[in-house]
């Protein structure tokens, strides 16, 4: 009886001096371990929770489950030892092995585990890849959304079809009010001195027989009408809008 | 006198009213530059005393230079080409030269325009594409030019300007570059499209927008923090630097090209206007209306600068906390920006060797607020990294290109109408090709040289542009305007003009300038501004990531076929005025010879002259 106690306390101990070295050697040579840094405050700022052994417990499980996920095998919460707590939240982790407690998992596994889980580990804790930060695990990079069309390109379309619209409404209208001008007054906007109605008359009549025979493909129907209106009666352009600016 | 008018010409066309043709010719004078060059002159020359020198150009140089502008326009009613030929044929050739720099000056200053369409395209995404690096190509990390520089600079120089290393390796047509370009020319066409119908109406738009924007951002930028360190350190004035002549230089300077005198184009605008028009008063409005613009624009643009060295300032103490928050573990939020340099002095005191070997960063708020930038950098690179530190970016980033698009257009009008409106005085162009159709040749013409810009190396030529063809030609064309018509012309014959537009004569100020001190001043800049580029050989910046100084630019110097086009580039413009002159000396003494021999010309009746002449002087 004395003899079992004394080899049970013997293994404890023996445990402890093997634990303790562990701890010893990663704290200074981080072999198998890792170090973790949490900044809750500024992820959270107001609704930022405190850090105690109940989120230390729920951060221990997730990383089980990382675990567990990966490697496919039952990983237990005690499997996750953490130690070195600073008042920063920053810490130290293992991950010990479930069929034998005093073999560490390597770091290589519990990296992969923890990359291939992070953004699940990063919601448990409602943490992100820069608040939660592994020392020495490169946090996944998003790559940049990228439209199908870029949407410069559409902002582009829309302002160059404006332009354009703009552009050929006003050649259209330019063309157009020339055609009236000259179906109008007969003349091609020369300006002459015109001192009486009667050369206006001689002016317009000479002009519009020539036009009858010169557009005869005109198919402007107002300026044909026009036209018609001139042959019947006086052109007196008195009034009509060919010059904007009396001559003096 | 009456005009003069052929029966077979069309009528000159007119401005509507009058506050369009104050608004044209105060949106040519009021470009972009009164943006990104006067608040950067203001800031290294000592802040509020620059102000003296400044003020002094504008009285003494600018206003005179602008009214004979303005007044010979408005009198002889044509373009630079006709204006100079009817004043002295051997005059002739200064029409021709500031014809020749309003067209180089608009195909690199729409250039520039490009490039605020561009940025104006990509502002309507969130985030916006400058906030962020792009990654590498193997998607393990950002791109290396976009982490050792920022990513403003990476999307000015990279994603847009995609710039070579060396303004020899030209590099490649850069698409997008090149479709806003087209998209700027098709602007000014459609603004030109009808002459100055279409011009005018545009410009109540173009020249009103860009100072409803400035109060806009004004009013925002005051209630930004950090608004107050930027306008302190911009006002505050250094006496001591106005011993330095460098300041007086660059004051004259840039008065005389702000008020974009020499180009024509206040000539053509002003020959629109009514025979009898007030032009002392529209020039007075006009220069002061410029040089408040510049004043009244300067205030947004330091505070919004003050906001982003603020802004600067507090990141990097705030890299500095979390290095030293991370290395000692201590709490979170326990060390602040405010608490800094208190936790940093005790814990240099208690651990020096730690705080050694960190890589903390100095942070100096003065240092952010020297990082100035006038010219591309300021709009492209400083302003657009303050944009995205102030809440609703896209919103500022908009308005602000915008405005640049409005301002620069305004002044393009003004560009384009110096060129458009000399080409129908040369009659090269037949009478039968409508006005639309030289609009659009004209625009295409300058669109397809202007793809030279569009290149990799293309920042590099606006740049050489920029430096050479905007300032020498001007500085001499704007001499003989004034020595062409104070003594050429006579200064009696022009008091006697202006008293039959404005009925009164210049007074003794107006005529001591354009006599002498104006001139005299012009002299003195130009031979200073050649003195001080001869001096030393031309170099340029170049943005060159395999530097070992990188993000620094490198300081290159130009090829030897460079340097050959610059001196091109300022000797083709001028280079007309004294061949002109030659010509014109020659026949004169051709005809005079021939005179002689030939007798009275009976096709000449000389009454008729004298006879009008005095009419003339009867009638005012």
């Amino acid at each position: 009886m004395l003899g079992q106690k004394f080899q049970t306390s013997v293994r404890n101990i023996f445990f402890f001096f093997f634990f303790f070295f562990f701890f010893f050697f990663f704290a200074s040579d981080a072999a198998e371990g890792f170090k973790v840094r949490l900044s809750i405050k500024t992820a959270l700022g107001d609704n930022a929770y405190e850090w105690n052994r109940n989120q230390r417990f729920l951060f221990q499980a997730a990383i089980a489950f990382a675990m567990s996920h990966h490697l496919d095998l039952e990983f237990n919460v005690s499997n996750i030892l953490v130690c070195d707590e600073t008042p920063r939240v920053s810490f130290w982790f293992v991950v010990t092995s479930p069929d034998d407690p005093s073999r560490l998992v390597g770091k290589e596994s519990v990296e992969l585990a923890v990359r291939a889980s992070r953004s699940r580990i990063n919601n448990i804790l409602l943490l992100n890849d820069a608040t939660l930060e592994f020392i020495g695990v490169l946090p996944t990079l998003a790559a940049p959304v990228k439209p199908a069309t870029p949407s410069w390109l559409i902002v582009f379309g829309v302002v160059i079809g404006i332009i354009g619209a703009g552009i050929v409404f006003l050649l259209v209208s330019t063309v157009v009010q020339k055609k009236r001008y000259v179906a109008d007054c007969g003349l091609v906007p020369i300006v002459a001195i015109k001192s009486d109605n009667l050369s206006l008359i001689l002016f317009g009549l000479h002009s519009s027989k020539e036009n009858e025979v010169a557009e005869e493909e005109d198919d402007d129907e107002e300026a044909q009408m026009k036209r018609m209106a001139g042959n019947e009666g006086i052109c007196n352009t008195s009034f009509s809008e060919c010059d904007r600016n009396t001559q003096m | 006198m009456g005009e003069e008018k052929n029966p077979g010409t069309e009528e000159r066309p007119k401005w509507d009213n009058k506050v369009q043709y104050l608004l044209t010719c105060i949106g040519f004078a009021v470009g972009i530059g009164n943006l990104w060059r006067f608040p950067y002159l203001c800031q290294i020359y000592g802040g509020g005393a620059f102000l003296i020198p400044y003020l002094i150009a504008l009285v003494f140089q600018g206003l005179p230079l602008l009214y004979l502008e303005l007044a010979i326009g408005q009198r002889l009613r044509m373009g630079s080409i006709g204006v100079w030929k009817n004043i002295s044929p051997m005059l002739g050739g200064v029409g021709i030269a500031s014809m020749v720099v309003s067209f180089l000056v608009s195909m690199f200053y729409n250039t520039i325009i490009a490039w605020v369409l561009w940025y104006f395209f990509n502002s309507f995404q969130n985030p916006l594409p400058w906030s962020q690096c792009p990654l590498n190509a193997n998607q393990t990390g950002y791109s290396s030019e976009c982490e050792k520089s920022t990513s403003v600079n990476y999307f000015w120089y990279r994603e847009t300007l995609n710039i070579t290393e060396d303004i020899g390796i030209s590099g490649s047509l850069q698409w997008w570059m090149v479709i806003c370009l087209a998209t700027a020319w098709c602007v000014i066409y459609i603004c030109f499209i009808k002459g100055i119908d279409s011009m005018g109406k545009a410009v109540y738009v173009t020249a009103t927008f860009p100072y409803l924007v400035l109060t806009i951002f004004l009013i925002r930028a005051l209630t930004l923090p950090g608004a107050t360190d930027g306008l302190v350190y911009l006002f505050t004035p250094d006496w001591e630097i106005l011993k330095k002549p460098q300041v007086w230089l660059d004051a004259a300077t840039q008065i005389f090209f702000s008020l974009s005198v020499a180009f024509g184009g206040l000539i053509a605008f002003s020959s629109y206007n009514a025979e009898r028009n007030d032009c002392e008063r529209d020039a007075l409005v006009v220069g002061i209306t410029n040089s408040a613009t510049s004043l009244y624009g300067s205030i947004p643009i330091f505070s919004i600068l003050g906001f982003k060295a603020r802004t600067n300032f507090n990141t990097c103490l705030e890299q500095n906390i979390l290095t030293l928050t991370n290395h000692f573990d201590i709490a979170e939020r326990n060390m602040t920006v405010e608490n800094y340099d208190q936790w940093f002095d005790y814990l240099n005191v208690t651990h020096p060797g730690d705080i050694a070997s960190l890589p903390l960063r100095v942070c100096d708020l003065q240092n952010f607020l020297d990082q100035s930038a006038s010219g591309t950098g300021l709009a492209f690179i400083v302003f657009t990294e303050a944009v995205l530190e102030m809440p609703g970016s896209q919103v500022w980033a908009v308005l602000f290109f915008v405005m640049l698009l409005s301002l620069g257009l305004s002044s393009m009008f003004g560009n384009v109408e110096g060129v458009l409106t000399p080409l129908q005085e040369l009659k090269l162009v037949p009478k039968w090709l409508p006005h639309e159709v030289l609009t659009a040749i004209v625009c295409l013409v300058s669109f397809l040289i202007g793809l030279i810009f569009t290149l990799g190396s293309g920042n590099y030529w606006v740049e050489v542009f920029n430096a050479y063809v905007g300032s020498v030609p001007l500085l001499i064309i704007a001499f003989c305007e004034m020595v062409g018509v104070a003594y050429i012309y006579g200064m009696k014959t022009f008091s006697e003009d202006i008293y039959f537009m404005t009925g009164r004569r210049p007074n003794i100020y107006w005529k001591a300038c354009w006599m002498v001190i104006s001139p005299l001043m012009l002299l003195v800049v130009f031979v200073a501004y050649v003195a001080l580029q001869a001096g030393t050989y031309p170099t340029y910046p170049a943005w060159n990531p395999n530097y070992e100084n990188f993000p620094q630019t490198e300081t290159k110097e130009y090829p030897k076929w460079v340097f050959g086009i610059i001196v091109a580039l300022v000797v083709v413009p001028i280079l007309s005025i004294p061949v002109v002159a030659v010509y014109n000396l020659i026949r004169c003494g051709m005809k005079k010879s021939n005179a002689n021999v030939s007798g009275p010309n009976p096709y000449s009746n000389e009454a008729f002259e004298i006879e009008t002449q005095e009419r003339n002087t009867q009638s005012i």
